[in-house]
């Protein structure tokens, strides 16, 4: 799971609502997968990113070069982007969980893959 | 298989059908990876996305992968939701650059509102008209789905939703419940005229209605129609008319027939039809 992803995530157990957001991660295996550069991908991406969210997920895994917060002009800042995307789209989480803040849920991440199915009392229908 | 002729549906839960087995099919079958592409690639047509910008998409039942290799090769980045863990498997072996989910669409898409530029699914949606257990109901199941996508898109963003309609109420279910959710737009059907070309698309637009895509069809001028269901069958009137087998007539007719179908038919020349020379 690419922490991109993780900053859009949030839990849909019954009654969290918006306060299912963010998820938060605990990683117990991490690698860094290269994936090609897109600058107007990442620059689109930015508006999209909840700073609180990211820094702290990049703090759990220990990242280091992770930007504070937009600065002035990043569209054609090349260095700011680059970071970005490697924050956002290159780091992947293979094992570990995701925890819901409000229910306290726990999800798990296995090869990658987060299982966010829900039992039957957890479901909003 | 044991569900040969009836439809995949009716035989149990979406995790248990899409097994092992099932995922190797779409795997190593060309045919079902020609098929599985092609479909994804009409969907994304029909998303009309900005020209030349990378989106960020969601692909519900993404399944093995095999539309979101083809959103890859456009240049999108997207995110794959899928109940079927065999099915993830097999994608994360071919090596697919999307991010998965293990989920279940009924239970509602677990993002933030306004994440996705756009949504596809290659036929997956008719898998919620089923209740497979006593507490599913998927009026209800249906209306959860489409909410929650509804409150991911962006505003003014599409969902192509491609799926098999068991019928004519099956359709009306599905659309209901979308509009109910606050989506507006309708079905595409392309090739109407086919039995097996013939696809339906879901087009939903969240905010304002904007025009309605065209249907594939092979005279282009004619306008799409509503297909109906019927469980009559079409009598068979070339046999009726009684044109010889193997005649002219009646290779043109077959060509034209196949034309209809949205088949490849090579063009009618004046050859076409023509008896070769007695060689003895």
């Amino acid at each position: 799971m690419k922490l991109l992803t993780h900053n859009l995530l949030s839990s849909h157990v019954r009654g969290v609502g918006p306060r299912g957001f963010p998820l938060r991660l605990q990683a117990t295996e991490v690698r860094i997968n290269p994936v090609e550069f897109n600058p107007d991908f990442v620059a689109r991406m930015i508006p999209k990113v909840e700073w609180a969210a990211l820094l702290e997920a990049a703090d759990t895994l220990h990242l280091v070069e992770v930007p504070k917060g937009p600065i002035e002009g990043y569209e054609h800042d090349e260095k700011f982007l680059r970071q970005m995307h490697h924050v956002l789209l290159e780091v992947d989480v293979l094992e570990g969980t995701l925890q819901c803040p409000e229910s306290g849920r726990l999800f798990p991440i296995s090869r990658g893959i987060p299982n966010m199915l829900l039992s039957d009392e957890e479901t909003e229908t | 298989m044991a569900f040969r002729s009836k439809r995949p549906e009716h035989g149990g839960p979406p995790e248990l059908f899409y097994d092992k087995n099932e995922a190797r099919k779409y795997v190593r079958n060309s045919r079902m990876i020609d098929v599985q592409t092609k479909m994804a690639g009409r969907a994304l047509e029909l998303l009309y996305l900005p020209e030349g910008q990378p989106c960020y998409l969601l692909d519900i039942g993404c399944g093995s992968g095999l539309s979101g290799d083809y959103l890859s090769d456009e240049g999108h980045y997207w995110v794959g939701l899928d109940i079927s863990p065999a099915m993830l498997d097999a994608a994360l072996d071919r090596d697919t650059e999307g991010d998965l989910l293990l989920g279940d669409m009924g239970q509602g898409i677990p993002f933030k509102p306004g994440s996705f530029d756009g949504c596809i699914s290659i036929s997956a949606i008719q898998w919620l008209c089923n209740a497979n257990k006593k507490s599913d109901i998927p009026a209800k199941r249906l209306y959860c789905f489409f909410s929650s996508l509804y409150s991911v898109l962006v505003r003014g963003a599409r969902a192509v939703l491609q799926l098999y309609p068991e019928n004519s109420e099956q359709l009306e279910l599905i659309t209901t419940q979308a509009t109910k959710a606050g989506f507006t737009g309708g079905v595409v059907v392309d090739f109407p005229n086919s039995a097996k070309a013939k696809k339906f698309y879901l087009c939903l637009f969240s905010g304002p209605s904007t025009f309605m895509p065209k249907a594939l069809n092979e005279n282009n001028e004619e306008e799409a129609r509503e297909s109906e269901f019927t469980s009559e069958r079409v009598p068979y009137r070339m046999a009726q008319r009684g044109i010889v087998r193997k005649s002219r007539e009646w290779v043109l007719e077959k060509k034209a027939r196949r034309r209809r179908q949205g088949k490849e038919v090579r063009p009618d020349t004046p050859y076409t039809g023509r008896k070769r020379k007695p060689r003895f």
